[in-house]
């Protein structure tokens, strides 16, 4: 093992809790991670500490708020390779951080006769709120699709990509299949036709190694509680000369310069975006969820994802009546795996896996087209994180044999 | 943790023998010919689907057809609704439609009323797993739908 799993898990103080009389095996990461004790003590340490308002006062608590407030943004550039903490914008999600671009950047850059070009991977949050821009321009929306195997046809891409594109969005790794997409290729297409590339990193922040600079996208979002951060708090990132050129989306305190009633002028990057007192509290808890990543490593992360995975995607070959939505090899791919049986809806086996104490997410995972595109409404999705471990996975199996055995005898 | 159904126990209380009974072999699936009512309904969020035909003799159920898929939970219901609807007359089938809903609302019935239920009783274990209430109320609220609908035409 590359990360000292049971020393994680001590930090941990939710897995120590049972669900009946079965300790919680939590297989529901991609939905949202569980917390460090490291996170939800920032959290106490600013309300019991310092809680004051940031940007504004000259006392003490107003002062230390607002360094630590500034310190976790500077922490979240370095961790996704961002040289400014200027181009880092809160959020309250990754939803939010998307649609700030296709409500500010969108309405004024896209125009009738555009194409808005995403994947077949993308969750809700990254259809929507372009499948909205499109029908308020006038714009088209394109779809990359995805392989039998379910990776992204790249050969697609290249055709779809066009000089009418004016934006590309890519989830850099699906939330149902687990695919990881090359988004740095997909990039360079939207980059040689003259569009941008927003890059969704909802599920890739959490799991693995990202350098923004390096991947040369214009936009990246994340949600933090999905990476042992709190619920309620995300990051736009933007690439600053792209930042400067876009107009607010929402107005309020904070984000102006100086106003007056006939008029307003504009704050500076980041604080232009960011109207109104901030999640100040989130904020700095999401600072301590990067602090503890990048003390793990996030190399190391993903290589403990990666051997859990495969040793998931080996015992699930046990399974006969169990099919795989995903891709069924461990290259290129997270520690995300959807599954449907033949006969037992994913609710039964949800319910049943719960009696177990596990928890596994069923549905739709927010991607309905994607889900839908596999011919079944709803599926089982088991999702891996650093304090999973092979038993657990064990139990996830044996889990669905006994629930077999309830259900078919 | 592993081997055995023994982790399953607990199960018994929301999937009654009844509930499986009904959900490996479903009543009522052969559709009708001339169907007086034909109404679908689906649940997007867990995508249970139930299609459920009713033939009349004025307001006389005289045939029933029941088919879909999804839960075991939604599909025992709709099963165990066919066999409700049974030459049952419009009126009496609402009224058994709002006792199904009282009953998973956590109300308490009379004896009387819970001897009305019959075999439909076995659903009241779904009402402890709330997320679960919505499979068993799906075909019942289609019914209901379709009746009060065909009543205000």
């Amino acid at each position: 093992m590359t990360l000292d799993v049971q020393k994680i898990r001590a930090d941990f103080p939710i897995l120590s809790r049972k669900i009946g009389k079965h300790p919680l095996v939590y297989l529901d990461n991609a939905a949202t991670s569980q917390k460090p004790r490291q996170v939800i003590d920032a959290l106490v340490d600013y309300y019991t500490r310092y809680n004051a308002n940031v940007h504004r006062g000259v006392h003490t608590l107003s002062i230390e708020a607002t360094e630590a407030f500034e310190a976790a943004r500077a922490k979240v550039a370095k961790f996704i390779g961002a040289a400014n903490p200027e181009s880092i914008i809160w959020t309250r999600n990754i939803s939010e951080a998307i649609n700030l671009v296709a409500y500010s950047w969108g309405d004024t850059n896209v125009k009738p006769g555009d194409e808005i070009v995403i994947t077949a991977m993308e969750h809700h949050s990254g259809i929507v709120p372009w499948q909205q821009l499109a029908a308020r321009s006038g714009a088209t929306l394109k779809i990359i699709p995805r392989t039998e195997e379910g990776r992204l046809n790249m050969d697609a891409a290249e055709r779809l990509i066009t000089r009418k594109t004016k934006i590309v969005a890519a989830v850099q790794m699906s939330s149902v299949l687990g695919t990881v997409i090359d988004v740095k290729a997909i990039g360079r297409l939207a980059h040689d036709n003259g569009a941008l590339m927003l890059v969704d990193g909802a599920q890739s922040a959490p799991h693995l190694p990202v350098d923004v600079e390096e991947l040369g996208c214009d936009f990246f979002g994340l949600s933090a509680h999905k990476m042992l951060g709190p619920t309620g708090i995300g990051v736009l990132y933007g690439r600053p000369e792209v930042l400067e050129a876009m107009p607010p989306w929402m107005f309020g305190g904070d984000m102006i310069l100086a106003v007056s009633y006939e008029d307003a002028s504009w704050n500076d990057l980041p604080y232009k975006f960011e109207a109104g007192t901030p999640n100040i509290a989130d904020a700095i808890a999401t600072g301590a969820a990067v602090d503890y990543l990048a003390a793990l490593g996030m190399d190391n992360v993903r290589s403990h994802e990666i051997e859990l995975t495969g040793y998931a995607l080996d015992r699930f070959a046990e399974l006969e009546r169990v099919r795989l939505l995903g891709p069924r090899d461990n290259a290129d791919r997270g520690g995300i795996i959807s599954f449907v049986h033949d006969t037992i809806h994913p609710h039964d086996l949800g319910t049943a896996l719960d009696q177990m104490g596990i928890a596994i997410r069923t549905g739709h995972h927010c991607a309905m087209p994607l889900v839908r595109s596999y011919e079944v409404v709803a599926a089982a999705r088991a999702s891996f994180y650093i304090y999973n471990t092979p038993s657990e996975v064990d139990a996830l199996i044996d889990g669905i044999k006994a629930t077999e055995r309830y259900f078919l005898k | 943790m592993t081997g055995g159904t023994s982790g399953l126990d607990d199960l018994d209380e929301l999937y009654e023998s009844i509930i499986l009974d009904h959900y490996r072999n479903p009543r009522h699936t052969e559709p009708l010919e001339h169907p007086d009512v034909d109404v679908e309904a689906n649940n997007p969020f867990c995508g249970d689907e139930i299609h459920i035909q009713l033939e009349l003799d004025g307001d006389t159920v005289t045939g029933v057809s029941v088919s879909g898929r999804g839960c075991a939970i939604s599909q025992s219901s709709a099963s165990l609704l066919s066999e409700m609807l049974e030459d049952k007359n419009a009126a009496d089938a609402l009224e058994f439609v709002t006792l199904v809903r009282r009953m998973m609302r956590g109300d308490t019935l009379t004896e009387e009323e819970k001897d009305i239920l019959g075999d439909v009783a076995a659903l009241e274990g779904v009402k402890r797993f709330p997320v679960r209430i919505k499979c068993a109320l799906l075909s019942w609220t289609a019914l209901e739908d379709s009746l009060v609908n065909r009543a205000g035409t």
